[in-house]
């Protein structure tokens, strides 16, 4: 009961308030109703202009989610090649190290200008990259975790390279993917979307955002905000599923 | 000191001056040395005695886990190596090991999956080995809902589950409470009885070695020898009474006075 009360009566009760806060300041108080917008003129907003408001988002998720499976594959490839030759592993750490560092939405306008300008291809290379990352580390520590005793009921087995990759190294390393796909998704979205600040085709949810902030239409510009932490948090909820369905049967560590 | 199988049947192990050293920051280690042994196809045989006296390394030389530093051995008339490659023996450890992303079912099938091409063999397989095992209602279950002793029955059948002529098994109950414990013991007993496997048995335990084995291997540490062997002549059927005959006791005293004739190490050998 207390459980409950903690986990899904606590948070309720604190989104209340901040709700209560939020009407308070603008329906009453009307502080700046150009920068905090009330609840009710966001609603309105996001109602009038609904349609586009989906359109753009389907843009920037596609471009999310594109970049997510793409990095993702990229980062268990590579991840394997690491795993199993430790030269190959030696020679992209420093590489691998670098680009976790790099401002990666700095390279938007460099990859518009290579890729040009009026596709989308540049932002979902971006998102690629901030989703290769997590998904590379933590998909080469989870091919390291295999147990002795696994290994050596394998070796008994007579099991071939194949065989005990496909049967043991890879299904050891599921919660970690899954893991690393699931900070990935965060990634791949906000990079997706701040990627669309750095210039770009007009179509998805950054470039309203930043034309109606800037001529005042700031309930609308919200109501987009809004549609992309929608995005983040289904993406967000589908990888914690997936992860939830492989690591529900495993002891924790 | 060489010790004649039950002649007749075959010979399951043969091993002739058997050794292993490893290395170590303080220079080698002597795991063992000088081992003759024989074990009949169809014989129970445990390795006894306390921690350090190679009974696991012996064990896992037998498997072709790690290989001899120095002597001959054979599993049934071939290198170690090649009758791994075979899948002539069964294995089973003290943890159960269970893959547990995979179902009761589908741990027993592991080994099927690697070598038996046929699906429909496979699945009347592993549903005869979980009848065998006392787990036929829990096949689709997964290992973190089994108890230890339940886990431990998985991995017996998965370790029976290409029919090997030799199961090895290294302290498998090792983990498991005394009355869990006794009741595997039994279970083993019938098993080995019915597949009429040789079993090479490492344990810690000397009423366990005594009421499960055709002999007693006796081992010491410092280098890891054969110090005793002793015979358990019971016969193939296990009774639970005969835990508490005359004869049972008798058994368990030769072994223990066995273990502690050994030669005691001086402390500063160690």
């Amino acid at each position: 009961m207390t459980s409950l009360a903690g986990r899904v009566v606590a948070p309720i009760v604190v989104g209340l308030l901040l709700l209560g806060v939020w009407l308070l300041l603008t329906d009453v108080v009307h502080l700046a109703p150009t920068m905090i917008p009330s609840p009710a003129a966001i609603l309105q907003q996001v109602g009038e202009f609904g349609d586009v408001i989906v359109e753009d988002a389907l843009v920037t998720g596609a471009n999310a989610l594109i970049g997510l499976a793409g990095g993702t594959v990229l980062g268990v490839a590579v991840a394997a090649l690491a795993a199993r030759f430790r030269v190959f592993d030696g020679m992209t750490a420093p590489v691998i190290a670098a680009l976790a560092v790099v401002p990666i939405v700095a390279l938007t306008p460099i990859l518009n200008t290579m890729l040009g300008a009026s596709t989308q291809s540049g932002r979902q290379v971006i998102a690629g990259i901030a989703a290769f990352i997590p998904v590379f580390v933590n998909v080469l520590r989870g091919l390291r975790q295999t147990r002795p005793v696994h290994r050596d009921l394998f070796r008994a087995y007579a099991a071939g390279g194949g065989q005990t990759f496909r049967k043991l190294t890879l299904p050891t390393a599921m919660p970690y993917l899954l893991t690393g796909v699931r900070i990935a998704s965060s990634l791949a979205v906000i990079s997706a979307l701040v990627a669309e600040y750095f210039g770009g085709p007009v179509e998805g949810l950054g470039t309203p955002i930043v034309s109606y902030a800037k001529s005042g239409k700031t309930a609308l510009a919200w109501g987009y905000v809004g549609a992309a932490i929608a995005i983040g948090l289904a993406l967000f909820l589908i990888t914690m599923l997936l992860e939830w369905l492989v690591t529900r049967h495993r002891p924790s560590e | 000191m060489t010790i004649p199988a039950t002649p007749g049947a075959g010979v399951a192990v043969k091993a002739a001056g058997v050794s292993k050293t490893f290395a170590a920051k303080s220079g080698q280690v002597h795991a063992l040395d000088a081992i003759d042994l024989e074990v009949a196809a169809g014989e129970f045989v445990s390795l006894i005695g306390p921690s350090g006296c190679g009974k696991s390394t012996l064990m896992r030389l037998i498997a072709d886990l790690d290989q001899p530093s120095g002597g001959r051995l054979e599993v049934f008339g071939k290198s170690a190596s090649q009758a791994r490659l075979d899948q002539d023996y069964g294995i089973a450890f003290q943890q159960a090991g269970l893959l547990p992303w995979r179902t009761v079912a589908a741990n027993i099938a592991l080994p099927l999956e690697l070598h038996v091409p046929s699906k429909a063999e496979r699945a009347s397989r592993v549903a005869e080995l979980a009848a065998m095992v006392g787990l036929s209602d829990f096949t689709g279950h997964f290992p973190d809902q089994l108890s230890g002793g339940m886990q431990q029955r998985v991995a017996i059948a998965r370790a029976l589950a290409e029919g090997p002529r030799l199961l090895l098994m290294d302290e498998p109950f090792g983990a498991l409470d005394e009355m869990t414990r006794e009741r595997m013991q039994t279970e083993l007993a019938r098993i080995s009885t019915e597949t009429g496997a040789a079993v090479v048995f490492v344990t810690h335990s000397i009423p366990e070695a005594v009421y499960l084995s055709d002999r007693v291997v006796v081992m010491s540490p410092r280098p890891g020898r054969i110090t005793e062997v002793i015979d358990v002549p019971f016969g193939s059927s296990r009774e639970e009474s005969l835990r508490e005959s005359p004869e049972f006791f008798a058994k368990v005293t030769a072994v223990r006075e066995a273990l502690h004739g050994t030669p005691v190490t001086r402390a500063d050998e160690r």
